[in-house]
């Protein structure tokens, strides 16, 4: 793989990653928004913007200190364990076990959930507190997607621009349209992310070990076919194994 | 205190959702390293290990999640 294509790589899965936590993050300053104007939104988004950017300040020359072959192994383990769990949850979605996750729903839930904080005299405070805890959590999986991806080879600042461009992304479509991003696909993004990740997980937790992937990078590539083949097979399946139980049980 | 412990919750949330196959997988992972370091299994071998092994453990984990709803809604 040249260094196109590991660039190319690397910016889509950091920019679907992002893309799909920045969705989830706005549904929820939104809320706020709406139902307590935007001061404690814009307040709580600030200070968890300045909470991230403290921690990658902090956190991130302590990378630069990490042997390159250890930092591999490492980032590769949490790779898989968080690409394995949105695999996982994106399978049992699309065969219909598990409900997709729903922006409109979120929104709902978290604006029922400040309307019945409106009389509490610290109403804007835990808005804002919302807002904060929103950010910082989905803001963090956006901090580790950049960091994971593009770490094992350098490219953070490519990583970087992919997260920067699903948060311009998502900024542009949520200030003109003024709603959840429901429309957005938001199982398929993160079955194919969570195909990225995994795959980007196993190659360098294998770099670390000091395997000589065949065909060197190119290996990813391979590595993602064999997972995306799994993940459909595993779906296809459960959908049936779901559908023919659907009717045992009806009867 | 109960937003820092939502935060924490949230953080092992990032790793961990099926707590079965994250240990599962954190197991797969020590056998092959320990393999690999010890000299049972070429680096290249292990790491086709490591793959096979994420592969039969995401086929169960989603099996035994289906298995597991189904019999919540009997």
């Amino acid at each position: 793989m040249n260094d196109i294509a590991a660039i190319t790589s690397t910016v889509s899965a950091s920019f679907l990653g992002s893309f799909v936590e920045v969705v989830e993050a706005f549904t929820i300053i939104l809320a706020v928004g709406l139902s307590r104007g935007w001061r404690p939104a814009a307040a709580g988004t600030a200070l968890a913007l300045l909470t991230l950017a403290v921690m990658v300040v902090a956190l991130g020359p302590l990378l630069a200190m990490i042997p390159l072959d250890l930092l591999r192994f490492a980032v590769g383990v949490l790779l898989i364990l968080f690409g394995m769990r949105w695999l996982r949850k994106a399978i049992l979605r699309a065969s219909g076990f598990i409900a997709l996750h729903d922006e409109e729903k979120a929104f709902a839930a978290e604006t029922d959930s400040l309307k019945r904080q409106a009389a509490d005299r610290r109403a804007d405070f835990l808005a804002g507190l919302a807002a904060y805890k929103a950010v910082v959590l989905e803001g963090v999986e956006v901090v580790f997607i950049v960091i994971a991806v593009g770490a094992g080879h350098g490219l953070t600042g490519y990583a970087s621009l992919g997260a920067a461009a699903a948060l311009l992304l998502v900024l542009a479509i949520g200030v003109a349209i003024h709603r959840p991003l429901s429309q957005v696909p938001e199982n398929a993004l993160k079955f194919v992310v969570g195909l990225m990740l995994t795959s980007f997980g196993v190659f360098w937790t294998g770099e670390g070990l000091g395997a000589p992937w065949p065909g060197s990078d190119a290996a990813l590539l391979g590595i993602a076919a064999l997972f995306a083949a799994t993940a459909l097979l595993a779906t296809k399946l459960l959908k049936n194994y779901h559908a023919a139980k659907l009717v045992t049980l009806s009867r | 205190m109960t937003m820092i412990r939502g935060i924490l919750s949230g953080l092992i949330g990032l790793f961990i959702d099926d707590g079965s196959l994250a240990l599962a997988i954190l197991g797969l992972i020590a056998i092959v390293t320990v393999a690999v370091k010890v000299g049972w299994l070429p680096p290249l071998a292990g790491s086709l290990l490591l793959l096979a092994g994420c592969i039969a453990l995401i086929l169960e984990s989603v099996y035994r999640a289906a298995r597991r709803k189904l019999a919540d809604r009997r």
